[in-house]
């Protein structure tokens, strides 16, 4: 037996150490211990959450942050099944996380025992791949192929399970250095012909415009694509996932396209003449806008093939890296100007209608957020949760250095506060806001208590209108009357965060806004803001 | 319109469920599916019949190339095809019967592959049309059970699908 023998539980931990993970977000079981029991002296810091999906948006928020795989943990049937939401809610936004879970023993696999629940199975259609280790010693080779897959290409999530008896058989460790899966090879650098096609495309528009989406964070694009819009003067917008990717300052940069975006940057889709969608894949929301211009002209720059064309007919098609492409083509494409396209989208964007009063004993949630602006720390990172608080933060906060995330393809209720402490862990230095609506925070609110045990000094701020406003208003247009979406019982949320030990304030008038958003931020503990907002307020305000 | 599509993917346990899972939950039509494994044994080949507009068979391929067990994908035309399918069917026969039944083996080309008293057993490889045909032959002396493969495909002339 040679010092490099231990069981499989050692060498999966050994394994993350290897990886360079320092953080893992968890909830034990029967089936995991073996791991657990290792994982307690390996140095790597555990955050126990409150439920197993919060563990995996947990990871998701670190990942986002990091660029690296987020790790979750879960054991064996309901363990692991509580991950999937967020399994899912990762592969819809392309967020690279590894979850590990336990299975029962590998002879008991069918014979539904106690907590056995088929997790490959289950998870199949969420996950980029999946694995079940049954031989002892592949575990190493599972280990590594899961990050390179999790993190390559377009990222997405990767699922081990390991049954308990595996993980406390003997195997060698030995990490491999590099990896080898002859069935996948991503595309990294771009067509040069193609490149070049896109700067011919380019220089005959007039009216041209750049969607960019989370592709533009994935593949860390944030200055190529600056470069490249100024350079041609070219206006950009973003999709949802994309928010944050351009500094919202910038006079080229026009906001949020979609169903729920802005008159500007819809004005520029319906308007434009060449489409540039980079690293966004154009989901049915996004595309409502867009159906009704048939005389502009697209390029599609995307790492995904099979995102080229499936929403949006394409004329110009580049698949590769958004930064090695960006790079790629800045080398060739001259300056140019837009003068007038870009003086059109600035009359749109300053057409805006004041806001009108809000209620009394209310907070305009675009006034509130437009204050949050003026104190937020320029790198602040912003999780908006699911439904109206969304859209309002989406199109009303203003960051330069800063990052927006969201749950934006699955639209996971829940997903803002364990997506801040994953964030938050990833990041000490900087600000880290979960904002969210009463419906959503009655989702998460027992991560309250993972914020507080493991000292993660996230802020909550919940917009509290006692309804679900985004179904409200949907069914209101619809079916001319509201069902279901009344939040009578729900608690006092600021006696919750305070059960928690956690400071809590509220404010019903805007004129308190700017004390209580600065108390908020000077806090080094976890906050809780309940502003109250009017029951009528709408969606786009 | 029918696409004949090749699929080269790793022989592990599991892979043709993922297959299989990825036509179900995009809601792309299988008309016929067969696997097995090829002169190299980590390696198996599933062809797939499938139904769908040009859009549908470019999201097919695509889609299933982003699988990272499969190793390879290829749609087909039919001029580059050629294609087979097996059938066992088991007819009534009575004595009386038989001499009519081997003549339509003959000409169909079928094996008489067992009989009993009062059955017959035929079986025959063909592509796909002529096992219609060969069916509705068999069909007025009553057939008693049907089991046909799905369809097997490889390209005609000296080119090969290999990794």
């Amino acid at each position: 037996m040679s010092e490099n023998t231990m069981t499989v539980a050692k060498a999966m931990v050994e394994c993350l150490k290897a990886e360079g993970v320092k953080h893992v977000f968890g909830y034990p079981g029967a089936a995991i211990c073996p791991f657990y029991d290792e994982l307690i002296t390996s140095g790597i810091e555990h955050i126990l959450v409150r439920h197993e999906v919060n563990a995996g948006h947990e990871a998701s928020g670190y990942a986002r942050i990091t660029g690296r795989a987020g790790v979750c943990v879960a054991t064996s049937g309901p363990g692991a099944l509580n991950l999937i939401t967020a399994i899912a809610t990762a592969y819809m936004d392309s967020i690279p996380i590894v979850a590990i879970t336990g299975q029962v023993n590998s002879d008991q696999i069918g014979r539904d025992v106690f907590q056995e629940a088929d997790i490959t199975g289950s998870a199949e259609p969420f996950v980029k791949h999946s694995y079940i280790v049954k031989d002892p010693a592949s575990i190493c080779d599972v280990i590594k192929k899961a990050f390179y897959i999790a993190e390559t290409g377009r990222p997405g999530p990767v699922l081990i399970d390991v049954p308990m008896d595996v993980q406390l058989m003997e195997t060698e460790f030995m990490y491999p250095e590099t990896v080898e899966i002859r069935s996948y090879k991503p595309t990294t650098e771009g067509n040069k012909l193609q490149i070049k096609r896109v700067a011919d495309t380019i220089s005959k528009a007039q009216r041209p415009v750049i969607c960019a989406g989370g592709g533009v964070f994935l593949s860390d694009a944030k200055q190529g694509l600056a470069e490249l819009a100024h350079r041609c003067d070219i206006p950009v917008i973003n999709t949802m996932m994309g928010i944050s990717n351009m500094d919202m300052s910038d006079p080229l940069y026009f906001g949020m396209i979609g169903m729920h975006g802005v008159k500007a940057a819809n004005h520029a889709v319906k308007n434009c003449d060449l489409l540039i969608l980079l690293g966004a894949r154009m989901g049915d929301r996004a595309v409502v806008a867009i159906r009704n211009n048939k005389k502009m002209q697209v390029v599609h720059i995307d790492i995904d093939p099979a995102e080229i064309g499936k929403n949006l007919d394409v004329n110009t098609p580049v698949v590769g890296d958004i930064r090695r492409i960006l790079c790629q083509l800045l080398e060739i494409i001259p300056e140019m100007k837009h003068t007038d396209w870009v003086n059109e989208l600035d009359g749109v964007r300053k057409q805006t209608a004041s806001v009108p009063a809000a209620k009394e004993g209310t907070v305009c949630p675009k006034s509130f957020i437009e204050e949050l602006n003026r104190q937020l720390p320029k790198d602040s990172i912003i999780v908006a949760d699911v439904g109206q608080n969304q859209i309002w933060t989406a199109n009303n906060i203003r960051l330069t250095e800063g990052r927006f995330m969201t749950a934006g393809g699955m639209g996971t209720m829940g997903y803002s506060l364990p997506a801040a402490i994953g964030a938050k862990k990833a990041t000490p230095e900087r600000t880290v806001i979960a904002m969210c609506g009463d419906g959503s925070l009655q989702m998460q609110f027992m991560e309250l208590a993972t914020a507080i045990q493991h000292n993660i000094n996230v802020k909550i701020i919940v917009f509290v209108n006692s309804a679900l406003g985004m179904v409200r208003e949907l069914q209101e247009k619809i079916y001319e009357r509201e069902t279901a979406v009344d939040l009578t019982g729900s608690p006092r949320f600021d006696i919750i965060a305070e059960a928690y030990g956690i400071k809590a304030e509220n404010i019903t008038d805007i004129s308190q806004a700017e004390a209580a958003i600065s108390n908020m931020l000077a806090s080094e503990k976890p906050y809780l803001l309940q502003v109250f907002v009017d029951r009528e307020e709408r969606t786009i305000i | 319109m029918k696409h004949t599509i090749s699929v080269l993917v790793e022989n592990h346990a599991g892979v043709l469920a993922r297959v299989a899972g990825l036509f179900a939950r995009r809601a792309y039509n299988i008309d016929s599916l067969a696997v097995g494994v090829t002169a190299d044994e980590n390696v198996s080949r599933i062809t797939i019949v499938a139904d769908g507009d040009d859009y549908t068979l470019e999201q097919i391929l695509k889609q299933l190339n982003k699988l990272i067990d499969v190793i390879k994908v290829r749609a087909f035309s039919e001029t580059e095809l050629l294609t087979r399918e097996l059938v066992l069917v088991k007819v009534n026969c009575t004595p009386a019967q038989r001499a009519e039944l081997i003549s339509i083996a003959k000409i169909t080309e079928a094996k008489i592959s067992d009989i009993s008293i009062n059955t017959i057993t035929l079986e025959l490889s063909d592509y796909s049309n002529k096992i219609k045909t060969f069916e509705e032959l068999l069909r007025p002396y009553g057939i008693k059970e049907i089991v046909r493969t799905g369809t097997v495909a490889i390209q005609r002339g000296s080119a090969s699908l290999t990794i």
